[in-house]
């Protein structure tokens, strides 16, 4: 079963559509990365798919469910699928630690002893061992996006979202969140990530789709859509991002 | 001034008689201010249309009624609908409702000084509304709004005196029934402000220590 399926989604703000028909899966342990022109929906469609957004046609499935951001159940689905915002959204009244385990405990109401104990792996493991105490006005913007993901992990997902996770970063910064991504990748985390990277996207990548005007243009294999592009929108957007 | 001195020692305890119930009246309508306030802001933040405007509708309504005239409303009023009040506690309600919509806007404004971003973060870990409020936005908007929390803290303290035109034996009555006695003018009108004055500085003393306790975690 797809763990992320989206049917036909349309959206719009008043008047403007700016998702107009989307389908795609996301098969279990899948790295979609999705690429486009700013403003063409990218966003948009992420935050619909954890309710953060609402929708106006079609269907989002997660997990066998519908995602409906207006009933109480969509709490269940978003503790199924984590989110990494642009701009981190780290709690600055909490420790690094205490931003990891706030989910698990308060949430999904687990043993506390146990969740910090998990907490303080995961922070080893995207290499905040020595942060855990800090708070996030005391750490990069890169260092606070790692942190960030440590929160996603630590809601166990069954997929994390990721919008333009690096996009806020100074550029000597975007390298060490990349490498994190890459090695949950490697692990096996199913992941939705919405990036201008295409470097990442075509390392890391399983399936690349292109969003434009919020339309699903084309979507294939990294080496299929950012290699040998089918649709002039696609053609004409790489040759505006990839150096010559 | 040794004559000041003199008259102090025995005038202050009639005074501090009303003081009780000038602390009294003030504890008890903060707190009631606080209640109603804070129930008022989470009406106008929640995003349910009709309890937002219920909410801005109080505000502006009880806004633009003198704290005085809510007093006499209380305490005269009231009873020919068969609610009859002490003095004291038609003070505490009534200073309380007065005070409510201020305490309102404080504590709005205090939570929609929280980025946006906070409250998604709270929500995509699957929190659901009471506990975002609870962890993450009001944490943060107590930063933003306790200093003019503690300012309308002061402001209340002052206007308790309005208790003194309903019967209430406060400070400031105390004061009245003193001087009209006495004639003593000057010492009793001076001690009453010097007595509600070192009641204000340690509320801002415990504000200024509490901002600072604040900004350090």
């Amino acid at each position: 079963m797809s763990v992320i399926e989206l049917k036909h989604v349309r959206k719009s703000f008043g008047t403007h559509e700016v998702i107009s028909d989307v389908s795609f899966s996301v098969e279990p342990g899948e790295v979609v990365c999705i690429i486009g022109p700013s403003g063409s929906g990218k966003s948009t469609l992420l935050r619909c798919i954890n309710g953060l957004e609402t929708y106006q046609g079609g269907e989002i499935i997660v997990h066998g469910e519908s995602v409906d951001a207006t009933k109480s159940r969509i709490r269940g689905i978003r503790t199924r699928v984590s989110m990494v915002f642009q701009r981190f959204n780290l709690f600055p009244h909490r420790t690094a630690l205490e931003n990891v385990a706030e989910g698990p405990i308060y949430v999904k109401k687990e043993p506390r002893a146990e969740v910090y104990a998990r907490s303080r792996e995961l922070l080893a493991r995207v290499g905040l061992g020595a942060k855990m105490d800090a708070y996030p006005a005391q750490l990069s913007g890169g260092q606070q996006q790692r942190v960030a993901i440590a929160r996603a992990l630590g809601m166990n997902p069954d997929a994390i979202l990721f919008d333009e996770p690096t996009s806020a970063l100074d550029p000597e910064l975007v390298g060490e969140v990349l490498s994190v991504m890459r090695s949950l990748a490697d692990e096996g985390m199913t992941m939705v990530v919405v990036t201008h990277e295409m470097g990442f996207a075509r390392e890391v990548a399983d399936r690349v789709l292109f969003l434009d005007g919020g339309v699903l243009v084309e979507q294939g294999s990294p080496d299929e859509v950012l290699g040998r592009p089918q649709n002039a929108r696609t053609q004409d957007f790489l040759r505006r991002v990839l150096p010559a | 001034m040794e004559k000041f001195f003199s008259q102090s020692q025995e005038y202050l305890p009639f005074l501090f008689q009303g003081v009780t119930y000038t602390i009294l009246v003030m504890l008890c309508a903060f707190a009631l201010a606080t209640g109603l306030g804070l129930i008022l802001a989470f009406m106008r933040v929640s995003g349910i249309v009709p309890l937002a405007w219920v909410a801005r509708t109080v505000i502006v309504v009880v806004r633009g009624i003198p704290g005085l005239v809510t007093l006499y409303y209380i305490y005269f009023v009231f009873p020919d609908f068969g609610i009859a009040l002490t003095a004291v506690q038609a003070a505490i309600i009534g200073l309380g409702i007065a005070y409510s919509p201020y305490m309102a806007e404080i504590f709005r404004a205090g939570i929609e000084a929280i980025d946006r971003g906070q409250t998604e973060a709270a929500l995509s870990i699957g929190m659901h509304w009471g506990l975002v409020m609870r962890r993450v936005v009001l944490p943060q908007a107590v930063r933003v709004a306790l200093p003019p929390y503690g300012s309308t803290m002061v402001m209340l303290l002052k206007d308790s005196s309005l208790a003194s035109t309903i019967t209430v034996a406060d400070l400031s009555l105390q004061g009245k029934l003193l001087a009209s006695s006495t004639f003593e003018n000057t010492t009793v009108f001076t001690l009453v402000a010097l007595i509600y004055l070192a009641m204000s500085l340690p509320l801002t003393a415990f504000n200024s220590w509490l901002e600072r306790k604040l900004r350090r975690s």
